[in-house]
This record gives structure tokens, C-alpha cells and sequence, in this order.
């Protein structure tokens, strides 16, 4: 059969072309074009040292303070969430009425934007009318997030964990759906323990979407921004001031749009190589068969 | 190794059962005997997997008990029962090596590592899986997992029995035939109690030293494969086992005479006056060609040579009637009369067999 060439149809991509560049590849050169030149007083200047604000970047406490929090921060939430989510999944009901509602419930906090989310836990925990606050404050446990960095953490993790488990959760659980009963009456067959079901059958059955959870809690966690905000506002002093909330003070509290623009660029560089690092686990992970 | 018996074990899926029909087991009072390979022969959906299911403690019965060497097991989990069972589908532990899912019944009733890897041997090269032990489980194609599946459950020596459910549907045939001489010869080295459920009718007439037919959630018929084809006990025995099935035709039988549409037939035993919707059986094997007057006028359909013989299909008022010509017989194709081999003719009274009075009076 003969085959007719017809190259008119790179116009069809065309439309989507124009929305990326809008939405993506301008603002990110805007960025970069920032992060190469000295702005003063709504005048840009061009660098002698192109790299000045990234080589200054590099040798900033401020940004290995705030990088280190972070990575803290989105550890322990992962550390958490993960298990939890797993744990939470497993003893879900598999059919019926209550699988719904327990579902229902389940996907509530996901559904509350994150500013508000973080206006209910800034509630909850005062200590003058928070129901947390205000309760254990009274049984004497000695309690302020405004005032105590580790109250602040505390608050601060127990909400991302309030928020978010329930996605770890409904992934694990679609993921122990999947799981044809075959696999549960060979394992009773084989009288495997309890632990070697999971270990053997749930666990590898779940790893995929594992996977997944742990990269957008990962992502998610690693950007975030609004329920800190809310809640402490990166303090008390700069106990809970992570990398975004860093990058707005200096932005946008500081208007020093170079330096930001660096810190943008790295920021976006971490998470990208993060992912990356993931992405190819996970490949690889489905590859690994055999040998 | 154990005799299983069945007590008045009965299952529904239902959580209120109401009548008959609500039972996929209805009620069922049976011995398999200790050591002996059984075939559950039957259609698709006849109950097979629920009555092997509940034999491995999988199901709970909705009536009835199960004992095993006359103790009873109906409250016990399936660890407990410590049987092997094997499904239709594949399972293999993917994460694991194929070693390690061989080995894995094994070490869960925490066998000595010497023991484990004799057995696991032994299995391996029982399967033709030696040269793969070492690699993953995940990847390997369908049959490969089947038989680590089978390898799985035949690891175990002591277990009190072997349940198979369709296992070879996904081999293909070459090797199909040789792990069904596997299991026979595994049967007749350890002599364990063996169901192969099967809708296969070869592979229940190769396997097993006894066929068990199921059909509608009710064991009609239990007997060897001869018995099975000369004596069925019920008219879906007939039609189901056997190539073509066995032709039935409404009948009224007058004591050892059979009148089909007019035509007498000869039954060679006094059958009395069954009531009932009366039927006559009679195999393929034992209708020949007539001429003249003899036996029944049929009209013939058509010939079909399948190699070993030839099936000549007739028809009598609408209801099939089959016959098998040897090679090389030669079919008219004015060919208009069959007749019956007189002991070959089996009786139906509502599908069940009604048994000639002499041999009743024999027997007694």
C-alpha cells in the first residue's frame, strides 16, 4: 500500500504546544532569567557573575536549615502515613455496607481544601479556646505550638497525618482489592501465618500503588506550603520554616528576586531528581523478574 | 492419609436458604475411601469446587459434617485439616524463588532445612523444573506457574489428603498428559486420598479408580469408568460421559419390552411397569444398522468419520439417535433402520435408572 505524506498534521499538536509554553516553559524561563540578574527597584541588572546567586545559595545556613527541615518533615510524615495507610487498609471491610461508608469517611479530609485545613488545626490547638489546646493544657500536659518548637512539629505532623493518611489508605486498599481470593485460599492451603500472607501475597500485591503513595506524599509533602503558613507561619522563630515557606519570605517578604529565582530553580531541581530517583525504582521494580 | 466422610453435608451460598433449589450442595452422604483416587466428573457449576472447598475447610457447610478418619473436622480452619489443594488458576508467591514456593508448605509446619530441600528436589524434578529453582517466580509464563502450583501441594507427605480443581486447564496438552501420569504414579508410590476435580471426561476416566458424577449440585452416580458407561444411574451419566452420549427416547416399557413410537424394542429383562416420564438408554456403541422390518425406522442425518470409527446420526421423531460403524462399514444412504443390543438397554423412570427384576431378585 502506498503511503501518503502529509506533515499539515504537526498543526494539530500545535494548540497544546501554546498552552504548555504559557502555562510551563514561559513562566520557568521567566525564572531563570530572574535568577541571572540583579533586580533594584523594579529594574533588572545583569550579573557579572551569571552564577553569583546560586554560588551564594550553596553556601547559605539559611537554605541548608530550611532543606534540612524539610527533609525531616517529609521523612517522618512518610515514615507514618505509609504504615498507617497499609495498617488502616488491611482492616477495612472488604464488602458490603460498610466498605462504603468507611470509604466515605475516608476520603473526607482529602476533600478540605489546605487553608482551611490549616485554620481548623490552628483552632483546634490553641490553648485558650482549641478543644486539643484547651484539653491538654488542663490535664496538665504543658502545651503551645506558638511557643514551643516541638509542640509546633507536633502539631504540624499529626495534621499532615490527619490529612493525608486516608489517600495512603484508599491506594493500599484498591491495591489489597485486586488481590484475587485464590491467592488467600492457596496461602490457608499452604497454612501460611498470618505475617507470611502479608509479607508474600498483600505486601508485593501493593507495591505498585505503594510506590505511588510514597512518591506523591513524597512530592506533596516536600512542597508544602499553606497548613504551615496557617498554622505557625514557619515559627516559632524558624523552627517550622520550610523550603517554600523560606522562598516566600525571600521573595515575595524580601523582594529579593534573583536570589529566589535561584532558590526556585534548585528547589525544582531536588524534587525533579527525587522523582526521578523513584520513578526508576519503581520501572525497575516491575522489570525485576527472573534471574 | 485419611478417610473423608461426608454427613449429611449440604451447602447454600444463601444466608436463609428456603427450598431445594437455593442449595448449591444439596444434601450428599458420602465415603471417599482412604488412599483412593477419585475423578469429580461434571458440568460447569454442578457444585464440584464447593463440595472440594468445603472438604479443605475453605467453605463452612450450611449443614451436615465432615470427618476425617471418623473425627470430626467441620469446625476446623484448613490449617488445621492439613490437606493440599490445588485450583484451576495459578498461584505462585511471586516475590519468591521457585525453591522457595516449593518449599513454602514445607516450612510453614517448620520442616528441618535438610528434609525441605530433599522434598523440594524431588518435587522439582517430579514437575521438570529443576534447571529453574533459582530464578523469581514473577515472569514465568502460565503453565510453569501451574506447576509450581501442583509441585506446591504434592511437597507435603503427610497431608491427610489431595485435592486437585481443574488443575491442568491452563497446560497444554503434551504436558497435561504427563503430569496426570505425575500424579498417578505419586498416587500409587504414597497412596493418598486423591479428588481430581475435572469436567474433562478423559482425564476423570484416565486418572482416577473411581468416578464421582455431579450434576446440579447432587452426586448422581459413583463407579468405575465401566460401570459408568454401561450402567449409568441417571440420564445425565449417560449423555455426559461418552462420545457421542448416549442416545435417549421416550419410551413406555411393558415388562422386557420397550414401545418407542409403535416400534417394539426388546429389553432383555423384565422391567415392569416403571411410571413416571419412562426413557430408554442406550449407547452409541450398541445401536447397529438394520435391514428389512427389524428394530426402529430412523431417518439419517449424516456421517461423520472420525478416524478410529464412524458416527452415523439418525434421527427418530425429532430425537437424536447415534450409532458408531466400525471403519470400515459401509452406510447406505438409504440406511432407515437401527437396532439395539437387548442387554445394553438401560431403563429411566424421571432420569433415574430403574434396575431390571431379575437382577433385583439376584441380588437379594
Amino acid at each position: 500500500m502506498e503511503k501518503t505524506v502529509n506533515q499539515k498534521a504537526w498543526f494539530l499538536v500545535l494548540p497544546v504546544l501554546i498552552l504548555v509554553a504559557f502555562s510551563a516553559v514561559i513562566p520557568l524561563m521567566t525564572v531563570v532569567n530572574y535568577s541571572i540578574q540583579d533586580a533594584f527597584a523594579g529594574e533588572f541588572y545583569p550579573l557579572d557573575d551569571k552564577l553569583m546567586w546560586f554560588r551564594e545559595l550553596l553556601e547559605d545556613d539559611r537554605m541548608w536549615n530550611a532543606l534540612r527541615r524539610q527533609a525531616i518533615f517529609s521523612a517522618t510524615i512518610l515514615a507514618i502515613e505509609i504504615p498507617l495507610g497499609v495498617f488502616v487498609a488491611l482492616h477495612m471491610p472488604k464488602r458490603g455496607v460498610w466498605a462504603s461508608v468507611c470509604l466515605v469517611l475516608m476520603s473526607l479530609p482529602l476533600l478540605i481544601p489546605w487553608n482551611v485545613v490549616g485554620t481548623i488545626w490552628q483552632i483546634f490547638g490553641r490553648v485558650d479556646i482549641g478543644l486539643l489546646g484547651y484539653t491538654l493544657d488542663a490535664v496538665g500536659i504543658d502545651y503551645n505550638y506558638t511557643q514551643d518548637a516541638l509542640d509546633a512539629w507536633v502539631t504540624l505532623i499529626v495534621m499532615d497525618v490527619w490529612h493525608w493518611t486516608s489517600l495512603v489508605a484508599l491506594l493500599a486498599y484498591a491495591g489489597l482489592q485486586s488481590i484475587p481470593d485464590a491467592y488467600y485460599q492457596a496461602a490457608k492451603i499452604d497454612q501460611a501465618s498470618r505475617w507470611a500472607v502479608f509479607r508474600y501475597i498483600e505486601l508485593p500485591k501493593m507495591m505498585g500503588v505503594l510506590m505511588i503513595a510514597i512518591l506523591l506524599r513524597f512530592m506533596d509533602s516536600f512542597m508544602i506550603y499553606t497548613e504551615p503558613f496557617v498554622v505557625t507561619g514557619g515559627g516559632p522563630g524558624n523552627a517550622t520554616t520550610f523550603l517554600s515557606i523560606d522562598l516566600v519570605k525571600m521573595a515575595l517578604g524580601q523582594f529579593d528576586l534573583g536570589p529566589a529565582a535561584a532558590f526556585s530553580i534548585m528547589y525544582f531541581l531536588v524534587i525533579l531528581l527525587i522523582s526521578w530517583v523513584f520513578y526508576t525504582v519503581m520501572v525497575n521494580l516491575d522489570k525485576r523478574e527472573g534471574k | 492419609m485419611a478417610k473423608i466422610t461426608l454427613d449429611n453435608l449440604a451447602h447454600s451460598y444463601l444466608p436463609n436458604p428456603g427450598g431445594e433449589d437455593d442449595y448449591a450442595l444439596k444434601e450428599l452422604n458420602h465415603v471417599w475411601g482412604d488412599g483412593e483416587a477419585y475423578a469429580l466428573l461434571g458440568a460447569s457449576g454442578c457444585g464440584k469446587s464447593t463440595l472440594l472447598n468445603i472438604i479443605s475447610g475453605l467453605l463452612r457447610p450450611s449443614r451436615g459434617r465432615i470427618l476425617f478418619n471418623d473425627q470430626d473436622v467441620t469446625g476446623q480452619v484448613t490449617a488445621e485439616r492439613n490437606i493440599a489443594q490445588v485450583f484451576q488458576f495459578p498461584v505462585v508467591y511471586d516475590t519468591m524463588s521457585v525453591r522457595d514456593n516449593l518449599a513454602f508448605p514445607l516450612r510453614n509446619r517448620g520442616a528441618k532445612p535438610a528434609y525441605v530441600a530433599e522434598r523440594v528436589q524431588t518435587i522439582a524434578k517430579m514437575i521438570g523444573m529443576e534447571a529453574e529453582l533459582g530464578r523469581k517466580a514473577r515472569g514465568l509464563t502460565a503453565d510453569a506457574k501451574q506447576k509450581i502450583s501442583l509441585g506446591r501441594g504434592m511437597v507435603r507427605e503427610d497431608v491427610n489428603a489431595l485435592l486437585f480443581d481443574e488443575p491442568l486447564t491452563v497446560i497444554d496438552p503434551h504436558m497435561k498428559w504427563e503430569l496426570r501420569t505425575q500424579l498417578k504414579a505419586l498416587h500409587h508410590e504414597f497412596g493418598h486420598t486423591m479428588i481430581y476435580v475435572t469436567h474433562d471426561q478423559t482425564e476423570a476416566l484416565t486418572f482416577a479408580d473411581k468416578v464421582v458424577v455431579m450434576h446440579d449440585g447432587r452426586v448422581v452416580q459413583v463407579g468405575t469408568p465401566e460401570e459408568l458407561f454401561e450402567r449409568p444411574e441417571h440420564t445425565f451419566v449417560g449423555y455426559f460421559i461418552g462420545s457421542p452420549g448416549m442416545n435417549l427416547l421416550d419410551a413406555r416399557v411393558e415388562g422386557e419390552t420397550a414401545i418407542v413410537g409403535g416400534a417394539e424394542i426388546p429389553l432383555g429383562a423384565d422391567y415392569g411397569r416403571p411410571g413416571g416420564r419412562v426413557q430408554i438408554g442406550v449407547r452409541p456403541e450398541f445401536v447397529a444398522m438394520a435391514e428389512g422390518q427389524n428394530g426402529l425406522g430412523v431417518r439419517l442425518r449424516r456421517v461423520e468419520d472420525v478416524g478410529r470409527h464412524k458416527i452415523i446420526r439418525c434421527d427418530f421423531e425429532g430425537q437424536a439417535v447415534n450409532a458408531i460403524a466400525p471403519e470400515g462399514a459401509e452406510v447406505p444412504a438409504d440406511m432407515n433402520r437401527v437396532v439395539f443390543e437387548p442387554g445394553a438397554v438401560n431403563v429411566y423412570s424421571d432420569d433415574w435408572r430403574v434396575a431390571p427384576k431379575s437382577k433385583t431378585e439376584e441380588a437379594a
